[in-house]
């Protein structure tokens, strides 16, 4: 498969500041990746500095073989971007509109009806045509915006954070549209929602203080020792926890609730037996099995904390 | 490319309320200011008659309403092209041009035609005055665009140093005080020094207006006017480019 965006060691400083540090990744062809991370964690700004809109400090991006400090205007033909805030002109009638942006993109000016009809159809604008942009809702404001995006029929779509602020149907239409669009190209956007791309992308980039920390499939991958929670409605002390049978070892979250590691390879059926045979009233027992969701919600924590 | 952008800014210009007003405002002060100096004429007009080569319509008229227009166009353009970079800025709109495959100088010199011709459309409208005196004078045509020409060379020097402060500032407000600052500096540096020779002198936008106003067109100002609007879009250029 041929590789859409190369990212080598891009770094970006503002000021003091570093947003993103030696972040290294690619996108191949037909994939959906999606950068998983907290506010403040870099994925705007590195979606920014792949759409070509803002330097990198350091460390070079390549997209569809172009070098976007060399060749900007050839890297910049590849991509489509929707940046956090489409960038909407209000004064302007949604069909003018996506003509602008697609001459823009050097669709040929014969062929801008056709562009800007395909993409009014996969977006479900073709209703909304002649209405002000200003008089539109949000969601079909955000489908506006990925239309600009994919008016010129890029290689790469780069969506920032495409279902923020959205009502949950809105949200499960534009969800639906990108998962559409993942079948045409290839695709890379950012979530804070881990749920959004576990169930959108097809690998996952987990960002924190503007670096790498888990690349992966996005059901990431079962780890042994992988801890488990679970919530009492009697809750037992934490030193008879860990006189259980397969633990080994007992963190209390308070309110009842206690994170377990169980020993090596131990089934975990067995140990949710045990635990339900208890005097305690056992009332949950969620296993984190997976490394990515793991990462994620340590990183949630932390930022709680 | 760029003329896909010109004809945007030039659309978005003419549907916005702002550049539609200004227009209005400009129109009517000028009318004012025309037919002053059209009842000035009128009464010096019997005692002109006795002297020899004496000024006539288009020195006493036509010039002074071109002038007086170059000062207004002085506060005109920067509220004009306060939107054209800072107003794409503060609306987020910047990356739809950023994203694209343009160069930073198809995007300036999109921006900056657009912004010229509609300041180009406010000369022309400027200019239907003095022709209107067709109907019942004689005007100097040499003179009358010679003052033309020098308003266009003026008003293209003002719209490229109101679009680079626009691609300097975060907000349009900023912008078109930033710009009318800068302007007005620059028109008014010539009263620093002397009347002839000196730096300041040379460098002040007013006093390359002048002989054209008198119906003079030197190589010196034909020069100045377009390398001064050069100048002003490489550094906005220059700008886009280091984001």
């Amino acid at each position: 498969m041929s590789i859409l965006i190369e990212v080598q060691d891009i770094t970006r400083r503002y000021g003091d500041r570093c947003a993103v540090e030696g972040l290294t990744f690619r996108l191949e062809a037909g994939e959906v990746l999606g950068l998983l991370g907290v506010n403040g964690a870099g994925k705007s700004t590195t979606l920014n500095m792949l759409a070509g809109c803002l330097p990198p400090s350091a460390g070079t991006l390549r997209i569809a073989g172009h070098d976007m400090a060399r060749a900007p205007v050839a890297a910049r033909a590849a991509l489509g971007y929707l940046p956090e805030v489409p960038p909407l002109y209000s004064e302007m009638r949604v069909e003018g509109y996506l003509r602008y942006a697609a001459r823009l993109r050097r669709v040929p000016a014969a062929a801008c009806a056709s562009a800007v009809e395909r993409a009014m159809t996969l977006c479900g604008l073709v209703d909304a045509g002649g209405r002000l942009i200003a008089h539109l809702s949000k969601g079909y404001r955000q489908r506006v915006g990925i239309a600009q995006a994919i008016v010129h029929e890029p290689a790469v779509v780069i969506l920032d954070e495409p279902t923020a602020g959205l009502d949950p149907v809105q949200i499960r239409e534009i969800r639906a549209l990108i998962s559409q669009l993942g079948e045409h190209c290839s695709v890379i956007l950012s979530s804070h929602i881990l749920p959004e791309v576990q169930s959108l992308c097809d690998r996952v980039l987990i960002l924190h203080r503007g670096r790498a920390l888990f690349q992966g499939p996005p059901q990431g991958s079962p780890k042994s020792g992988a801890s488990v929670e679970v919530a009492f409605d009697r809750p037992p002390a934490a030193t008879a926890l860990e006189g259980e049978e397969g633990v080994a070892q007992v963190e209390s979250l308070g309110d009842g609730r206690f994170r377990l590691v169980p020993i090596g390879d131990q089934p975990l059926p067995d140990l949710l037996g045990r635990l339900a045979r208890q005097p305690w009233g056992l009332r949950e027992f969620s296993p984190l099995e997976d490394d990515l969701e793991q990462v994620f919600l340590e990183i949630v924590a932390g930022e709680a904390a | 490319m760029t003329g896909v952008i010109a004809s945007r800014e030039l659309g978005h210009l003419l549907r916005s309320p702002l550049a539609w007003l200004l227009l209005g405002v400009l129109q009517l002060l000028l009318a004012w200011l025309f037919l002053l100096q059209l009842e000035g004429f009128v009464t010096v007009q019997s005692r002109l008659a006795t002297l020899d080569a004496a000024p006539g319509l288009t020195d006493l008229v036509a010039a002074p309403l071109m002038g007086s227009a170059a000062t207004l166009f002085l506060l005109v353009a920067p509220m004009l092209g306060m939107g054209a970079l800072a107003g794409e800025r503060q609306g987020g709109t910047l990356p739809l041009l950023l994203a694209s495959p343009l160069t930073p100088a198809q995007i300036v010199l999109g921006k900056y035609l657009g912004l010229f011709a509609f300041l180009l459309l406010a000369t022309a409208l400027t200019l239907l005055m003095p022709l209107a005196l067709l109907a019942g004078g004689r005007l100097d045509g040499g003179k009358l665009a010679a003052a033309t020409l020098g308003l266009t060379l003026a008003s293209a020097a003002f719209a490229a140093i109101a679009l680079w402060v626009s691609s300097l500032a975060d907000t349009p407000l900023t912008a078109a005080l930033g710009g009318f600052g800068l302007l007005l500096l620059l028109w008014l540096l010539g009263l620093g020094g002397g009347t002839n020779g000196g730096v300041l002198h040379w460098l002040s936008l007013q006093s390359h207006l002048t002989p054209f106003l008198q119906g003079v067109v030197r190589l010196s100002d034909l020069v100045y006017y377009p390398a001064l609007t050069a100048a002003a879009l490489l550094l906005a250029i220059h700008r886009l480019k280091d984001l």
